[in-house]
């Protein structure tokens, strides 16, 4: 099945933060695979190390030791083959829903789109993420889950390789947060993007992802164990929460987070 | 708007202003100097009444002039067509008006190219670390210096370095814009430095991921981030500026409000005292005005217009 097996890698990653008390080793050797076209999440317990992963991923930190490829190459710094939708939206508050995404995507095709290609692309993205009728709402104007549609819907926009999502819904009421749990898997399942997502929600974890990376407490933190989601698409959540599969995947989390913290403590 | 509201917006501040005007009327008198006694509130507004008729006096004797001029030479003309024509300026006292204007060009042209150096060197300085590094001890040692003490310095610059036939400007103009403009750098400098190194860590990542260019950054993140720092930059120096002018025309004697406050001072007449009051008063309008302006000038510039800004 694995076509791309080596899609992305994140290898032998480690990182220190210089702080006061010298170096703090906040992940201690990643390792990580990634196929074309996967939605894996991260999942772990707060200050693990979870959005450093990401941002290393990024470009935005640079690992200690180890190194991500990707197709290939070593990533070195930040860029957009690697969108990011952080997890407070990030959107540029002077600028309306349509000129944020209009940066970005100025910003990766202004060689390759003509004027009109490129609006026909930022409407387009816009609409992918139900947006279409606040394009020219400014941040401060929208509600807080339609700022992260907007967030990704700029993601989106520059058409990358990986889309790296930091608790993307983390801050959002339930019923918003499901909504776009459901548009990021619509979406996903048109686009075929790579994703990455952090989350500390179990069943957004479960519902969304072919395989959940759990990772252990830091510090040192490193992956723990792997879990593949043996779960048919497209998903439906209510029809979902009753399927083995889905129960076995929920407590299999559950049982890592609350049971076994991933790493033996030092006793 | 309910009567709380209204008593606050509006009864207070009138109160404020009536209880200040009494004080002073019945206060005065009490006081004698060797220029007679203080003058209340009423004398001091016909004595403004006093500069306006002045004013319109020296405009008609302008007027005068060059009509008188302008017949002479069409005279002489008409005598001889080869006859030498010559235009002179009038060289008038300058009124009250004619100062006040002088301040406020002078303040505006060093405020202006002090925001032109600062705006983008603070700018600079925000997004770099070593260009804050060097500028830093810079700002710290000039900003405590009273730009007064660099009038000397500059007015022997000026007159050193300014050395033309037909000057475009006065040297008295350019020293004063100086010193102005000296000290409206630091604020501006300080300000913008702030406001450009605390743009939010999340937007400083959005622009890393799209690989915006430098330019490119600076324009739509730096400087929309910044501008309300900025503001309070360019607010601050432009009050101190007001302030060091009126100081600095009085100490140089170079046209403007201060040399009008400093010439009935000397001069001692009986309505000088009066007179001073006007400008003292008038000082503070503009000094105000100029603040309003700016405020104006922020709310058409920055992006939120919900801010409330005082
Ligand atoms: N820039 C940084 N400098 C110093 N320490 C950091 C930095 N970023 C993260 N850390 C530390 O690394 C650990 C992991 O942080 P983070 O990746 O943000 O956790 P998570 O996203 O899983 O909640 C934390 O202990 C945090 O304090
Ligand atoms: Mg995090």
């Amino acid at each position: 099945m694995s076509k791309h097996p080596d899609h992305l890698l994140i290898s032998q990653v480690s990182i220190d933060f210089p702080t006061a008390k010298g170096p703090f080793r906040a992940l201690d050797k990643v390792n990580l695979r990634i196929e074309k076209g996967e939605f894996v999440s991260i999942i772990g317990h707060s200050g693990c190390g979870k959005s450093t992963v990401l941002n290393i991923v990024a470009g935005l930190y640079k690992a200690t030791e180890g190194g991500v490829i990707l197709d290939g190459r070593e990533v070195d710094e930040p860029g957009p083959e690697r969108a990011v939708v952080f997890q407070n939206h990030s959107l540029l508050p002077w600028l309306t829903a349509y000129e944020n995404v209009e940066l970005a995507v100025k910003q990766v095709f202004k060689k390759t789109k003509s004027k009109a290609e490129m609006r026909e692309w930022i409407e387009h993205n816009l609409r992918l993420v139900h947006m279409d009728h606040a394009m020219d709402k400014r941040p401060d104007e929208i509600s807080g889950g339609m700022k992260q549609r907007v967030g990704i819907a700029r993601a989106l926009a520059m058409e990358p390789q990986v889309l790296l999502l930091d608790e993307p819904f983390g801050a959002l009421d339930a019923l918003t947060r499901a909504h776009l749990q459901d548009s990021m898997m619509e979406i996903q399942a048109k686009l075929g993007n790579t994703v990455i997502m952090i989350t500390h929600d179990v069943d957004e974890a479960v519902l969304l992802s072919d395989r959940i990376v759990m990772m252990s407490n830091g510090p040192a933190a490193t992956v723990g164990e792997i879990l593949h989601v043996n779960l048919p698409r497209p998903r439906n959540r209510v029809a979902m929460a009753e399927s083995a599969e889905y129960i076995r995947c929920r407590k299999a989390v559950l049982s890592f987070l609350y049971e076994r913290h991933g790493r033996k403590e030092a006793a | 708007m309910n009567p709380t509201q209204l008593f606050q917006t509006l009864g207070a501040p009138f109160l404020g202003i009536l209880l200040f005007l009494a004080i002073w009327q019945v206060g005065a008198p009490k006081i004698v100097t060797s220029l007679g006694a203080i003058p209340g509130p009423v004398q001091v507004f016909e004595q403004f009444i006093g500069l306006i008729d002045e004013h319109k006096a020296a405009r008609q004797k302008e007027v005068e002039f060059y009509q008188r001029q302008e017949e002479r030479n069409t005279k002489a003309k008409a005598d001889d067509p080869n006859a030498e024509i010559e235009v002179r300026p009038y060289t008038g006292k300058a009124s009250f008006f004619d100062q006040i204007l002088t301040s406020l060009i002078t303040v505006m042209t060093g405020f202006v190219l002090a925001g032109l150096i600062a705006i983008p060197l603070g700018i600079v300085a925000g997004l770099s670390q070593t260009v804050y590094a060097a500028l830093n001890p810079l700002i710290q040692l000039f900003k405590p210096v009273s730009p007064l003490a660099w009038l000397p310095i500059v007015t022997m610059i000026v007159s050193a370095v300014y050395v033309t036939d037909n000057p475009m400007f006065e040297k008295s103009f350019i020293t004063s814009a100086l010193t102005v403009l000296l000290c409206c750098l630091w604020p501006t400098i300080i300000n913008t430095t702030v406001g450009v190194a605390n743009i939010s860590k999340d937007l400083q990542n959005v622009s890393k991921v799209l690989r915006l260019s430098w330019w490119t950054h600076v324009r739509k993140i730096v400087l929309p981030s910044a501008i309300p720092m900025i503001f309070t930059g360019l607010r601050l120096s432009l009050g101190i500026a007001w302030m060091v002018l009126i100081a600095a025309e009085m100490l140089a004697q170079n046209p403007g409000l201060g040399k009008f406050v400093w010439d009935e001072f000397q001069n001692g007449s009986s309505n000088s005292l009066g007179r001073i009051m006007v400008a003292v008063i008038v000082i503070g309008l503009i000094g105000f005005a100029l603040d309003r302006g700016m405020l104006l000038l922020q709310r058409h510039v920055s992006w939120d217009k919900s801010l409330a800004l005082r």
